[in-house]
């Protein structure tokens, strides 16, 4: 357990490593410079800014000192939102983005299998082929269409939810959906696919013996065995849903770090963008093992070797 | 083509998702040259709601939506399709001979390809846009390609969006080469003293091909969603070219409470959702339909 857990932190650091080269490489690579605006600069106060971020030395010194400042737990300045750092940018606009993905995140998993267990309950029947066609509809649809048209629908003819704003729980349902909803639709999917593979087993048949009723058997003792799977999915899931909403709070203008991923790229903010690169991969990889141990935990047949 | 007959037969929903393809295709291709132009001009009619002359209304600028959405279908087929062919060409040279060549070559390929998953994909689009939009128009300037010159940043957006979607290909392709490089005709192909190069593309690209094919439908639509998502963020298809997700970006901005100008999201989501989900229930059928194994469990 302990050597698997080292293991996997150890190649999770390489990969840290890489990602956080790959994008310094390409923000450097990039022509213009952070500190082109509309009013030119002149040339002496760039040369003391380039001087001042560090900017100035050959690439190989700019990635040693930025490294260097990493590895110290220091994520930089950023070079456009001047007297600002990194971290105080990131601990502004994380918790929006945190909230919104773990509300997002519980409307993917419930939604997500009752849709599954309906449908794989139901295999063979309409109930099956239209979840299934919800299914595929929230697959290939991106958050942009379906997130504009739920405000259409339910924010301005039906007028029963908000439309932006920040602050109200009425007003986080909208993003939160449109953000869950190709989440629900594929571990709706996942699920039905297990969950009629587990119905097939001796055990339910058992259950359906004893005379317990239908939901009993569906949902207490055939998803505990089926929801593996799931479980499983939840680790990119919940990566996804926490640093994925980049559209979702541009569409409802939610104050998170998704906007500051994209302005970062546009400004050539280096420090900022590397520092919302690394926390979201970090998110990624950290969800990763923990859900491999929660899975352990779930299932004791599986051991953790790999 | 007897094949192709009795697929659609098994297969009801495909065809009708083929049937929907191809009158969007044909819409979007003949429908600007058909229409009159003074459609594509802006007007003193700012959002006027649909009407006869005007199925689709009128933007802010007074341009007929019917046009517009229909041009920007045509740029987001082009990329589509163009992008996912970029991706196809790498996918599967990548995939055949990490597959092929197998040990310490596939692994540390392969280990590439992991890696790759990881990068942004937004910023490497933008990069390459921005570090390569001046290059390019510069070169076509010089080789007289003037219709590159107007679309520099569209012809970048579909090779760097390729670049990018190529790796589900390549791991599906190297997965492909190693169960066939085992089979008899290959071991035939070596002993007869074929050259390597010959055996990957005679021998094993031909069985790769369906595989191929069947993956591109699958693509096309990521790289449509790819496109609408960068323009949409305004950072892909600039103005006045306009495709799908630019349309929506317009549409989005212009809701307001007060005047509801529905017409400008829905006309543009509604075709784009005809087409990702056509697509995709084409791929999924014709996957199906080659892997008895997912049939039985979809």
């Amino acid at each position: 357990m302990i050597a698997f857990f080292l293991r996997r932190l150890v190649s999770a650091v390489a990969v840290l490593l890489c990602v956080v080269t790959i994008t310094f490489l390409l923000i450097r690579i990039a022509p213009g410079s952070p500190f082109d605006a509309e009013r030119k600069l002149p040339p002496a106060v760039e040369k003391q800014l380039m001087a001042k971020y560090n900017l100035d030395g050959s690439l190989w010194d700019q990635y040693r000192s930025y490294l260097g400042k990493l590895l110290s737990g220091d994520l930089g300045d950023s070079l456009k939102y001047r007297n600002r750092t990194v971290a105080e940018i990131l601990s502004q606009t994380l918790p929006a983005t945190m909230l919104l993905g773990s509300v997002a995140l519980v409307i993917a998993v419930t939604g997500g299998v009752v849709i599954g267990v309906t449908a794989a309950a139901g295999q063979h029947t309409w109930r099956d082929a239209v979840a299934m066609l919800i299914a595929l509809a929230g697959i290939s649809l991106p958050t942009f269409i379906i997130g504009p048209i739920l405000v259409l629908i339910f924010g301005l003819w039906l007028k029963w939810l908000p439309v932006g704003g920040w602050g109200s729980l009425a007003a986080l349902i909208l993003p939160a959906v449109t953000l869950a909803i190709p989440y629900i639709a594929y571990v709706a999917r996942l699920l039905r696919g297990s969950m009629i593979e587990t119905l097939g087993q001796d055990f339910v048949r058992t259950a359906r013996a004893k005379g317990l009723r239908e939901y009993v058997v569906l949902y207490k003792h055939a998803l505990r065995v089926a929801i593996l799977p799931v479980v499983s999915y939840l680790g990119p899931l919940a990566a996804h849903l926490l640093t994925g909403s980049i559209v979702v709070e541009t569409i409802f203008n939610i104050p998170g770090a998704g906007g500051f991923f994209v302005n970062s790229i546009l400004n050539r903010d280096g420090f900022l963008l590397g520092g919302v690169v690394i926390v979201y991969c970090a998110l990624l990889v950290a969800f990763n093992l923990i859900v491999d141990c929660l899975y352990s935990a779930l299932d004791r047949r599986i051991r953790l070797d790999g | 083509m007897a094949s192709a007959i009795r697929f659609f037969r098994q297969k009801p929903l495909a065809a009708v998702a083929t049937g929907v393809l191809v009158v969007i295709a044909l819409a979007s291709f003949l429908g600007p040259w058909l229409l009159p132009a003074s459609y594509a001009m802006t007007s003193p009619e700012s959002f006027a709601p649909p009407s006869w002359r005007h199925p689709f209304g009128t933007d802010l600028l007074g341009r007929d939506m019917f046009y517009r959405v229909l041009s920007g279908g045509q740029i987001s087929l082009i990329v589509g399709t163009a992008g996912a062919l970029v991706s196809l060409v790498i996918g599967t040279a990548y995939g055949l001979i990490a597959g092929y060549m197998g040990g310490r070559i596939d692994n540390i390929m392969m280990r590439i390809v992991d890696v790759l998953y990881s990068v942004p994909r937004l910023i490497f689009i933008l990069v390459c846009i921005n570090a390569f939009n001046a290059k390019l128009q510069g070169l076509a300037e010089t080789l007289g390609f003037d219709w590159i010159v107007g679309s520099s940043r569209i012809v970048i957006l579909v090779l760097s969006l390729g670049v990018i979607e190529w790796l589900t290909l390549a791991r599906i392709v190297r997965g492909q080469t190693l169960a066939l490089k085992n089979r008899a005709f290959v071991t035939a192909a070596v002993a007869l003293g074929q050259t390597t190069p010959v055996i990957m593309w005679r021998h094993i690209l031909p069985n790769l091909i369906g595989v191929v094919l069947i993956y591109l439908t699958l693509t096309i639509p990521a790289v449509i969603i790819d496109e609408s998502f960068l323009s949409f963020l305004g950072l892909g298809v600039q103005s006045p070219q306009a495709s799908w997700g630019s349309l929506l970006a317009d549409g989005a901005g212009a809701l307001n409470p007060l005047r509801i100008r529905w017409w400008l999201i829905v006309f543009p989501a509604g075709m784009m959702a005809l087409t990702l989900l056509a697509l995709n229930l084409l791929g999924d059928a014709l996957r199906d339909s080659t892997d008895p194994k997912a049939l039985k469990h979809n």
